[in-house]
């Protein structure tokens, strides 16, 4: 592999994914934090949290920024990117995020919150056939052609600005244009509805703070949006656990915390037992 | 031994006999995570001709067979395309392109 590898790998850097890799760390483990910036999450925009012990009234800024500091105090590297996707493979993991490949012999899943990782009308239809969740992969099949960007995320702009570097035609929705969208085609993408508008293209770029769950491993189980998981925060795939939001309500941050210190503790009991 | 294909050469490896062919680019991540897949496939398969399309110097064969999502794996029997997969595959995924 040509990226790096872990222990453990989170995805999600969030207080659930943060809490995980501290205590990943403090079993010793080599672990690595990947995800979008958690400084452009709605948490971070929080005024005051009123509800974490021993921190009352503290912004959401503050206390992201007090959990990020803890994580460059343990040395605990952060990549900033999203996973687009992952594939067991021989006992471990293999996790592609942008254009670099993470290996790891177990993963924390703690993204957040998926209610905004619900597909549009006709986008998995049309996954692979003109719908794509990552830009510098597939950006260069679409040359010289019309692509649609929905840009849902924080890093958007940047994909945008490469597929325009590279000789698309890029039509540029943000999150708060890109309402009541549709996906049209049969065979591959044909043109986008937004807003009641249609739009020719030959390619939509849905850009998402994060992939859903279930995309980025198929066969994981869910249950009304939410990963399901046993009391260890195991999921249903051998060596993938998961915490915080994703795993369901209430979407809090001493949920987060506290489950994200029992999934890095049963992954650590993973690797070990497949160590031997 | 898996063989890099051109537009030179397409028609002809994959004319007679089982193919696989591996739409991948170096900018592509998971086309990265793709390959040792396809390579332990080759391994376990000596029967199949493996082969490997980069969709950056081959453009026209990525159009040709409209791989619109790399990687894509196609699979040719006796010259005629059987199955083609978009996405990340493993490898019992890829064996039964060919069952």
């Amino acid at each position: 592999m040509d990226g790096s590898a872990f222990d453990i790998l989170i995805l999600g850097a969030g207080p659930a994914g943060i809490s995980a890799a501290l205590t990943a760390r403090a079993r010793g483990r080599s672990v690595a934090v990947l995800g979008s910036d958690p400084m452009r999450s709605a948490l971070a925009r929080a005024e005051r949290i009123d509800n974490y012990p021993g921190l009352s009234g503290m912004s959401g800024w503050d206390m992201l920024a007090a959990m990020l500091g803890d994580l460059e105090r343990q040395g605990i590297p952060r990549i900033t990117g999203r996973a687009t996707a992952v594939m067991p493979f021989h006992g471990r993991f293999m996790v592609s995020a942008e254009r670099d490949v993470y290996e790891a012999g177990a993963l924390i899943l703690a993204a957040g919150t998926q209610q905004a990782a619900r597909p549009y009308p006709g986008e998995t239809k049309l996954l692979g056939r003109g719908v794509s969740y990552c830009a510098t992969c597939d950006g260069m099949l679409y040359r010289g052609r019309r692509v649609a960007v929905l840009g849902l995320s924080a890093g958007s702009e940047a994909d945008r600005d490469f597929l325009k570097s590279i000789g698309c035609q890029v039509l540029y929705f943000t999150g708060t244009q890109a309402k009541n969208i549709e996906i049209q085609g049969e065979e591959k993408v044909t043109g986008l509805w937004v807003n009641g508008e249609e739009y020719a293209v030959d390619g939509v770029f849905v850009l998402r703070d994060a992939v859903a769950a279930d995309v980025l491993l198929p066969g994981l189980d869910m249950s009304d949006g939410h990963i399901t998981v046993g009391p260890d925060m195991a999921t249903s795939v051998p060596g993938v656990f998961a915490a915080g939001d994703c795993t369901g309500r209430p979407y809090q941050i001493a949920r987060a915390v506290g489950q994200g210190n029992i999934a890095a503790l049963a992954a650590d009991r993973y690797v070990k037992e497949h160590e031997k | 031994m898996i063989q890099e294909l051109t537009s030179e050469n397409f028609d002809q490896i994959t004319a007679a006999g089982d193919v696989l062919v591996d739409f991948w680019a170096v900018w592509c991540g998971p086309c990265r995570m793709q390959s040792p897949i396809v390579d332990e496939f080759a391994d376990k398969h000596p029967d199949v001709t493996v082969c490997k399309v980069n969709v950056d110097n081959e453009p026209a064969l990525a159009a040709r067979f409209g791989v619109a999502a790399i990687p894509t794996l196609a699979a040719f029997q006796g010259g005629q395309l059987t199955g083609k997969k978009v996405g990340l595959s493993n490898l019992e995924e890829i064996e039964d392109m060919y069952k």
